[in-house]
């Protein structure tokens, strides 16, 4: 069970303009700007949930994700995450999570995967029954029996990030932060790392808490979202809720040859180049067969297809609602 | 036990650059080794500075560096604490089960300064009987208390340079005063710098603690036996540099994602 009440944090900055002459100046003396990563933040999760956090970079993400780990202290508020303040009581509440962070390593760099493994399960003074029985559950479900054996520079970003994954839960935790988990990876070790994602929490009633700015790893992992802007939180609610905002916009890509298309009553052309187009509309106002009858009216169709809108869509819609 | 994992994974890890290893250690020695060069041709002139002989002030050389390549050995981490900040390291520490102090010093190790800490053996070796000390079990152990306490100090000095890198990057080039500092004022026995430098690293900066003073027992100037135990006071020096180094870490602000 995790609680957040009220948390706010704000950072000082050091405000510098650039140049040598700002660079000397800054030396003696210092201006600081307050940025507030962080006002009056609140949310529940509930054990074996699955939340996704997102927000532009900036947004406080990281920073909660950070508090909510016990590295940073927040200014005002209350956490209590398994009945534990986390930076009051930092040792016993990391031993029950996981973190990940995409853009960082926890394994050493020159030496095999397996030896970080070894040196992490003492870390965590995991017995060595539930160690062996994790580790050959997580190199079969990450597929990572083969590179386990290879010092962790050598492998892939997409190898390398399984590898983090498992480091991250040797230990059993009852709490997985992934911070931006599917960065940089391919599509097919994306999906690996997804259906994994899925199957612990399903599984082993791990809650997950996954922040990312791939709407794909939303839309395939989950249920309920938290959408935070400038430190605030603006959404709290379920993936259905979130698309049923704006569900009514639909956009037709249309192949055509002839002339270009003429302008068309309640329809937005939003590209029309070398017989490829692209037209939004919104189905309060016309149903796609009406449109899709008067384009055919007017040019010669080759192909046509009907999207809804994206949740990226959506994200930046939701952005510009709340002007972040 | 964790620590010898951890040693044996960063020995490993050094290791796989074998070249670079046996350079480093190599540079490491030959480094000190001019220091101890520089110091040779100036008591061929001199003969004595201060009242002190050459092998004496070997002695004083000697342990200072044997003290110092072994804290920057092995309490290396806060040495490069900023590299921990910087690189996110840090917050990785800070979410696991284990004390920061500890993981800091795991974090990292230089092998390689065991190129000067042999170096600091050599010259001890050649010091200890050429030096006209009358060595008797009571030296002996002023000595091995005199590099005990000398890593306290430093390893203090270390932890201070760490605690201010919580408040500014910019400015801990002056830390180095105090750390590299402390090394090269620690080459001679402190009083020749005059009364007032002593006093200073006496009372602010214990570096005379396991220096000058015990230094005197050693060579027969001083026949107060409590310098035998004087230079472990240094451990009394860790106590505001660790104060210091958690009133930073409460201040910690982390790095961006």
């Amino acid at each position: 069970m995790i609680e957040l009440k009220n948390i706010s944090k704000t950072f000082k900055v050091v405000k510098r303009d650039a140049g040598l002459k700002a660079a000397v100046k800054t030396f003696f003396k210092r201006e600081y700007t307050e940025v507030h990563a962080l006002q009056d933040v609140s949310f529940t999760i509930g054990d074996g949930e699955m939340v996704g956090y997102i927000g532009p970079n900036g947004a406080g993400k990281s920073s909660t994700i950070k508090i909510m780990s016990g590295v940073l202290t927040p200014d005002s508020g209350e956490c209590i995450i398994n009945g534990r303040t986390p930076w009051r009581n930092r040792t016993a509440h990391v031993q029950e999570i996981g973190v990940v962070f995409g853009q960082r390593s926890q394994l050493w760099w020159d030496v095999p995967v397996i030896d970080s493994f070894e040196l992490i399960r003492d870390i965590y003074r995991v017995a060595d029954a539930d160690y062996q029985k994790n580790l050959r559950a997580l190199t079969e479900l990450l597929d990572i029996g083969e590179i386990v054996k290879t010092p962790a520079r050598q492998l892939s970003l997409g190898q390398r990030m399984r590898c983090e994954i498992a480091a991250s839960l040797l230990h059993n935790p009852k709490i997985l932060f992934l911070d931006e988990p599917t960065i940089g990876l391919d599509a097919v070790s994306k999906i690996a790392v997804r259906d994994f994602v899925k199957t612990i929490n399903r599984e082993n009633g791990t809650t997950v808490i996954l922040t990312t700015h791939d709407m794909q790893d939303i839309e395939a992992l989950t249920e309920r979202i938290l959408l935070i802007g400038k430190g605030k939180i603006l959404l709290d609610g379920s993936l259905e809720e979130l698309k049923s905002r704006k569900s009514t916009h639909r956009t037709l890509t249309v192949d055509y040859s002839g002339s270009a298309l003429p302008a068309l009553e309640r329809m937005e052309i939003v590209k029309d180049l070398d017989g490829h187009a692209q037209i939004r509309l919104n189905t309060d106002d016309i149903s796609v067969a009406q449109a899709i009858s008067r384009i055919s009216a007017q040019v010669d169709v080759k192909d046509i297809s009907v999207e809804g809108e994206s949740i990226d869509d959506l994200v930046v819609s939701l952005y510009k609602e709340f002007a972040i | 036990m964790l620590y010898k994992r951890y040693l044996s994974m960063l020995l490993k890890s050094q290791l796989q650059y074998k070249a670079s290893f046996v350079m480093t250690t190599i540079g490491q020695f030959l480094v000190s080794f001019t220091t101890f060069l520089s110091m040779y041709f100036m008591f061929m002139r001199f003969n004595a500075v201060d009242g002190y002989t050459f092998a004496e002030v070997l002695l004083c050389f000697s342990v200072v560096l044997m003290a110092f390549s072994f804290t920057e050995c092995f309490v290396r981490g806060f040495d490069v604490f900023p590299r921990l900040i910087r690189t996110g390291e840090l917050d990785r520490i800070l979410v696991r089960p284990r004390s920061v102090v500890f993981q800091v010093l795991t974090s990292t190790m230089e092998f390689s300064r065991f190129g000067r800490f042999f170096q600091a053996v050599l010259v001890l070796g050649y010091a200890i009987p050429a030096s006209g000390v009358v060595w008797t079990w009571d030296r002996l152990l002023t000595l091995l208390t005199m590099f005990i306490g000398g890593t306290a100090v430093f390893s203090g000095l270390f932890i201070l340079y760490a605690g201010f890198s919580f408040f500014t990057i910019d400015g801990l080039e002056f830390m180095n005063i105090f750390t590299d500092g402390s090394r090269e004022f620690g080459k001679y026995p402190l009083s020749i710098y005059g009364e007032g430098v002593l006093k200073l690293l006496t009372y602010v900066i214990p570096i005379a603690v396991f220096q000058y003073y015990p230094f005197l027992y050693l060579i027969g100037r001083t026949d107060n036996r409590w310098m035998m135990v004087l230079p472990l006071v240094g451990f009394l020096f860790l106590i505001p540099c660790y104060a210091f180094f958690r009133l930073g870490l409460s201040k910690y602000q982390s790095t961006g994602s």
